[in-house]
């Protein structure tokens, strides 16, 4: 989208930067030095605040039992080992893996075709689709509950890891769409007319044009979709009651029921429930703020 | 926004293409996402006031059958209920203005440049993926009495031992709310972030010209360009905070004593541990309410904001 546009401001030039060739005065050097302290001073006790809760989830999960060090070391997994196999977490991470992964692919599949019709047609009812999904974004889940449970008890998908696809991929899906339809926008339809030219049916020029182009913008969808498939608690746990079929989020809180039981396996039981998380968002962050900026605030 | 290309559907249009079918093209494209909506969503919420007028309690199915206003006239009487309402507004209230305070000051500082900006950004926003109940464990870790951060700070003689922040009184609300913004401040840091970075920078340079301080820059510039995405941001943010269960359901349980339960809370205990769905829907129905309310004070604003481009 910025490719197109003449490049008219420089890249990221900060007010005050630019008398940088010019000696300063040491009134500016102070100024300028004042600047700097009142940018990282704040800046590193935000860092604190939010690094210090993960530090020691990880120091829980790595030091020994009875160990009150401030580093986790001698290192050890024995936490891991009794969550994974004792509290039944090998199990519930695959399950969640499997929820996380099929909405996921549901999610990116329903947003890429109603993204490409937001995106590229003028439809009677556009804007009352957009209002209402708009709309759906404020329903809390808490309130889907028991309807919810109702229909899936009735279709018999109670304890059935398919009702967690489909109400996890429901719940997430405006935030998909708005975003996909967002991302196609970028992608110029010229190159699509001269696909069209050449020959192609319009799904032809979709797949073979648009879709390679549309590679970041898929995988941050997916992302998107993955970790909040991955976070759901509360329809897990209403739909869900047997063992097997726990996912991860259920699992820990029954390991904070059991209070003050085992705080070393329920950091490990964090630890096993947030890599997948923090593995894509470490990717997916930067179009967070250009997907935000681009559709979902915006309107 | 910054698109130069018009959207221009259909200016080219593919002879051979069956006009009819053309025509209903977008409504196969977005029929997947409708339906699902409509089943899964729009249907659901119909039925919660059916419900809400039925006595339907799975553990006393022998008093199923219609209840009239019965669920409303309980709901009116019931003391929890009323003081869920008002915790809830206590609840949404101070977090979003919490949150909000920081999150604006991370964005500033953010969007300065300095060494190591990728980085510092990825790790400050890292919280926001962060679900509820990874929340509550952390959160759990670091209050705990015996090993949590208050031991080791009670070993330098700050505060004492053995204090339970979660289960006193006066501590738990705060001690919840310190957690939320945790995991909160990045949303809004995010959001307003966004909308810092489409400020020109020839503004910031001219005002500077012309002898403009840091403040008289925040002000003049910096505030009148993101007020609406921060308007914008706060009522997400607020409608976010109300419907949220996961940190509270399971960091208090909504305690002590019903101390921390916010509606929508309630709305969960009642369907999770009551299975009491007639009452359970009764209260959804008010939390609908409310929230229709906000919807359309959200889309109030953002219909005001097209109309200013």
């Amino acid at each position: 989208m910025t490719s197109l546009l003449p490049q008219t401001a420089p890249p990221r030039l900060q007010a005050g930067d630019h008398g940088a060739y010019r000696p300063l005065s040491p009134l500016k050097k102070r100024a300028r030095r004042i600047d700097r302290i009142l940018t990282y001073v704040p800046l590193a006790l935000f860092l604190i605040f939010t690094l210090v809760p993960f530090y020691w989830m990880l120091l829980f999960a790595f030091r020994p039992t009875g160990s009150t060090s401030l580093v986790p070391w001698p290192i050890t997994f024995e936490h891991f080992e009794t969550v994974w196999n004792g509290s039944g977490f090998g199990i519930y991470f695959k399950n969640s893996l499997f929820v996380a992964v099929m909405s996921l692919l549901t999610s990116t599949v329903v947003a890429l075709l109603g993204g490409y019709a937001l995106a590229r047609f003028k439809f009677r009812g556009k804007t009352f689709f957009l209002v209402a999904m708009l709309c759906t974004q404020f329903v809390p889940g808490a309130m889907m509950l028991i309807p919810l449970f109702e229909i899936f008890n009735g279709v018999g998908l109670t304890n059935s890891l398919w009702s967690l696809i489909i109400s996890d991929t429901v719940f997430h899906l405006p935030l998909s769409l708005i975003l996909m339809s967002g991302f196609i926008r970028n992608v110029p339809v010229e190159l699509e007319e001269a696909a069209w030219v050449d020959g192609c049916t319009r799904i032809q020029a979709f797949r073979l044009v648009v879709l390679p182009l549309l590679k970041p913008g898929i995988v941050a969808v997916g992302s998107f979709a993955f970790i909040s498939a991955w976070n759901n608690f509360l329809f897990a746990i209403m739909f869900i009651s047997s063992q097997d079929q726990f996912t991860v989020p259920v699992g820990l809180s029954y390991l904070l029921g059991e209070f003050g039981a085992d705080f070393g396996a329920l950091a490990a039981g964090g630890v096993i429930a947030i890599i997948p998380v923090v593995l894509l968002f470490a990717y997916v962050q930067k179009f967070l703020v250009q997907g935000l900026s681009a559709g979902a605030v915006k309107g | 926004m910054t698109v130069i290309t018009p959207n221009r559907p259909g200016r080219l249009t593919r002879p051979k293409a069956n006009a009819r079918l053309r025509r209903f093209y977008p409504y196969f494209l977005i029929g997947p996402a409708a339906i699902l909506t409509l089943v899964f969503l729009v249907y659901p919420v119909g039925s919660v006031f059916y419900y809400s007028l039925q006595n339907s309690n799975v553990t006393q199915p022998w008093n199923d059958g219609f209840a009239g206003m019965d669920n409303f006239v309980a709901l009116s009487q019931d003391p929890l209920f009323w003081r869920s309402l008002i915790f809830t507004l206590q609840w949404v209230a101070v977090e979003v203005g919490l949150q909000f305070i920081f999150g604006l000051a991370l964005a500033l500082l953010i969007n300065k440049t300095f060494v190591g900006r990728a980085i510092a950004r990825s790790l400050v926003f890292s919280p926001w993926a962060v679900s509820g109940i990874l929340t509550t464990t952390i959160w759990i870790l670091i209050y705990n009495p015996s090993t949590g951060v208050g031991r080791y700070l009670a070993d330098i003689g700050i505060g004492e031992y053995g204090v339970s922040l979660l289960s006193g009184s006066g501590t738990t609300f705060w001690a919840v709310v310190l957690a939320e913004m945790w995991k909160g401040i990045p949303f809004f840091a995010i959001l307003i972030l966004a909308d810092l970075q489409s400020v020109s920078l020839e503004l910031y340079e001219s005002a500077e010209v012309d002898g403009a301080g840091t403040w008289r820059k925040f002000l003049s510039i910096t505030w009148p360009h993101i007020r609406q995405a921060v308007v914008v941001a706060g009522l997400l943010r607020a409608v976010w905070e109300f419907n949220n269960v996961d940190l509270l359901y399971t960091l208090t349980g909504g305690g002590p004593a019903g101390a921390t339960t916010t509606l929508p809370l309630y709305v969960a205990q009642t369907a999770i541990h009551d299975r009491d769905f007639g009452y359970g829907s009764a209260l959804t129905v008010v939390a609908f309410l409310i929230l229709t309310f906000f919807s359309l004070v959200y889309l109030r604003i953002t219909k005001s904001k097209e109309d200013d481009k």
